[in-house]
């Protein structure tokens, strides 16, 4: 009994530790958990990208499930995720999506929508990246689902796909306006 | 002779005047580590404290990311305002979790993070004791005897039959 536990033991932790190091071969150590989740979202004021329109407040979103797509025209994947906010806005029945463009130079950004299309009900411009801060933004473009309430629901970081859109944002929204 | 060292001695001057130009630019770029070097000393012990979200594995105040450097900036002027280090502190992680903090805090969810080498220690410690506790069984529970005894014996008188060996 005893020569077999020691045959057994040094396997056993060693399937552990393999256990162990696989979990975390499975982990994104680059998508750190966001703090907000529950939360709400932080409040600002900041001029529309689009000249003439008031000044977006989020607290003009109340009432409304709505997302929150941090972007920059000089972000490559950005680039990559944007079919999908515009495909996602033409759906009937759509969410509001409100961008906010981070440290972009307006004229850049405006001509990104022109060529790429407009997911945007309203585009809120961050030149100094002050918004992203103070909403934990690291690693543009992040997208945030907020509810009627204002309070944060989802986060997600780096280009959302169209798997990630389907099945990470359009059931949690159908729940939030459900 | 003469003439050849004063050519060398215009070339150091105009190398250390250019030196010194140059280091007045760059110092031109930075006022802020000019204009108050205790405020900058606080900077940078804070910053070396946070974590770069950006290039996770450098401290903010390593990093040359564009965050980094908009964080630096933020603790400047979160300082030069009066803020305490722990109320900077309290504004990172409100903003981007625990995870900027090279030293977490300990609380329920870090208690393994925190204990675990501890534990390790003790259960390897233990791990040791009986194993050393079993072999010192091992050794007074079984003495030698037969045939058992008698190979040791003749082992033991091979060796005695080679002095030089013995050594």
């Amino acid at each position: 009994m005893k020569g077999r536990a020691r045959f057994f033991v040094p396997l056993a932790a060693f399937v552990a530790l393999a256990a162990l190091l696989a979990v975390g071969l499975t982990l994104k150590p680059r998508e750190v958990p966001s703090p907000f989740i529950g939360k709400p979202a932080p409040a600002f004021t900041r001029p529309q990208l689009k000249t003439g329109q008031p000044d977006f407040d989020p607290a003009q979103m109340k009432g409304q499930v709505w997302v929150l797509n941090v972007w920059a025209s000089w972000c490559a994947p950005c680039r990559e995720e944007h079919p999908i906010l515009v495909a996602a806005a033409r759906q009937p029945g759509a969410v509001p999506i409100v961008g906010l463009n981070y440290k972009d130079e307006g004229r850049a950004a405006e001509d990104w929508l022109r060529r790429l299309g407009d997911p945007y009900q309203a585009v809120a411009v961050d030149r100094d990246g002050r918004v992203g801060i103070d909403y934990g933004v690291y690693g543009v473009p992040e997208t945030f689902v907020i509810d009627r309430d204002g309070i944060v629901r989802l986060k997600h970081i780096g280009p959302l796909t169209a798997e990630d859109w389907t099945r990470e944002v359009v059931p949690l929204l159908n729940k939030l306006k459900g | 002779m003469t003439r050849l060292l004063r050519h060398w001695l215009l070339i150091l001057l105009a190398g250390v005047a250019s030196t010194w130009l140059v280091t007045q630019a760059a110092a031109a770029d930075a006022p802020d580590v000019a204009a108050d070097p205790a405020l900058e000393a606080r900077v940078n012990a804070l910053t070396a404290e946070l974590r770069c979200l950006v290039c996770q594995n450098q401290s903010i105040a390593d990093s040359h990311a564009d965050l980094a450097v908009d964080l630096k900036n933020q603790v400047r002027e979160q300082l030069k305002s009066g803020r305490s280090e722990r109320e900077i502190i309290d504004y990172m992680t409100q903003r981007y979790g625990d995870f900027v903090l090279y030293r977490p805090p300990f609380k329920a969810t870090t208690l393994l993070l925190w204990l675990g080498p501890a534990l390790l220690l003790l259960i390897g410690g233990w791990l040791y004791w009986r194993s050393l506790k079993g072999s010192q069984a091992v050794a007074s529970a079984a003495p030698v005897q037969g045939a058992d005894a008698a190979l040791a014996e003749r082992l033991l008188g091979e060796e005695g039959d080679e002095p030089a060996r013995r050594r």
